[in-house]
C-alpha cells in the first residue's frame, strides 16, 4: 500500500526529483558527447553531485512527511558520498594521466 | 600517556544509534564499546590528528561550495549540450602553487574539487606544495587560481592551520 504524501512534500520532492534526473541525464550526454575522457569526468560529476544531492533532499522531505517526524538518514549518505567521491575520482584521474598522453590543445 | 580521541567515538556512537533508531541500554553500551575499540586501534594509522581552530568560517565554507556546486553545474550543463554561444571551450591541467600544508585541509580541499563539477584533482607534488587541477573550460589561468586560492585555500588554512 501506498501511503498518502501530503502536498507540501510531494511538490518539492517531485520537483527536486525531476531537476535531478535532468541533471544525471545532462551528465550522462556529456559521456557521448564530449571528446576525450579527461573532459567526460567532468560531466559524470554532475549526477554525483547535484543530481544526487537533489534526489536526496526528495527522499528526506517523503520519509520524514510519511514518518510524520523529521528523518535526516539522507545526511549520512551524503556525507559518504562527500567523503568517497575524491577517491575515485583521484584514482581515476591518475590512471588515465599515466596511460595517455594528456591533450594539450 | 597519549591522549584518548573521545569526540571521535562519542560522534560515532550517535551515528550507530540514528541508524538503528533504538536507545536502549544494550544497544548503546554495543555503540560505545566498538566505537571507542575502533578508534583506539586505529590511532596508529591516523598519525596526525586535526586541530580544529575557527569552526564558524566553515560554516561560511559550507554555503559558498553549495552555492558553487550548484553554479558548476549549470556551467557543466551548458557545455555539455552545446550552449556556450559559439565559444571554444578550453580544457587543459591547471597548476596551482599551494600554501595550505595540513593532510585534513588538504582531504577537505580533494571533497571540494570534486564535488564542484569542471574541476577534478589531477595531482600533488610530494611537498604538498603544488596542486594540479584538470579544469573543464579554462579561460583565464590566473583568474582560477586567484579564486581557488582565496575562495577555499583561506579559509581552509583559518581552519586547520
Amino acid at each position: 500500500m501506498i501511503p498518502e504524501i501530503p502536498a507540501w512534500a510531494a511538490l518539492p520532492a517531485t520537483l527536486l526529483l525531476i531537476i535531478g534526473g535532468l541533471l544525471t541525464l545532462v551528465g550522462s550526454i556529456g559521456l557521448l558527447r564530449l571528446p576525450n575522457f579527461f573532459m567526460r569526468i567532468h560531466s559524470v560529476s554532475m549526477g554525483n553531485t547535484l543530481g544526487v544531492g537533489c534526489v536526496l533532499v526528495a527522499s528526506m522531505l517523503i520519509a520524514s512527511a510519511v514518518a510524520e517526524r523529521p528523518v535526516v538518514h539522507e545526511l549520512l549518505i551524503t556525507l559518504f558520498v562527500v567523503f568517497t567521491a575524491p577517491i575515485t575520482a583521484i584514482v581515476l584521474m591518475q590512471a588515465a594521466i599515466r596511460r595517455t598522453k594528456p591533450p594539450r590543445r | 600517556m597519549r591522549r584518548i580521541p573521545v569526540l571521535f567515538p562519542l560522534g560515532l556512537t550517535v551515528l550507530w544509534l540514528v541508524l538503528t533508531e533504538s536507545m536502549t541500554l544494550g544497544n548503546v553500551l554495543l555503540g560505545l564499546v566498538v566505537a571507542f575499540g575502533m578508534v583506539l586501534s586505529f590511532q596508529k594509522l591516523r598519525p596526525v590528528r586535526p586541530r580544529l581552530r575557527q569552526v564558524h568560517v566553515g560554516f561560511i565554507l559550507l554555503f559558498v561550495v553549495l552555492k558553487d556546486i550548484i553554479k558548476s553545474n549549470i556551467a557543466v550543463g551548458r557545455i555539455v549540450l552545446g550552449l556556450t554561444g559559439g565559444r571554444e571551450v578550453r580544457s587543459d591541467f591547471l597548476d596551482i602553487p599551494l600554501d595550505l600544508r595540513d593532510p585534513h585541509g588538504l582531504a577537505v580541499l580533494a571533497m571540494i574539487v570534486t564535488a564542484t563539477p569542471g574541476t577534478v584533482w589531477s595531482g600533488l607534488t610530494d611537498d604538498s606544495s603544488v596542486l594540479r587541477l584538470h579544469v573543464l573550460d579554462l579561460q583565464d589561468p590566473e583568474e582560477w587560481i586567484r579564486t581557488i586560492k582565496t575562495r577555499y585555500e583561506r579559509p581552509l588554512r583559518e581552519i586547520f592551520e
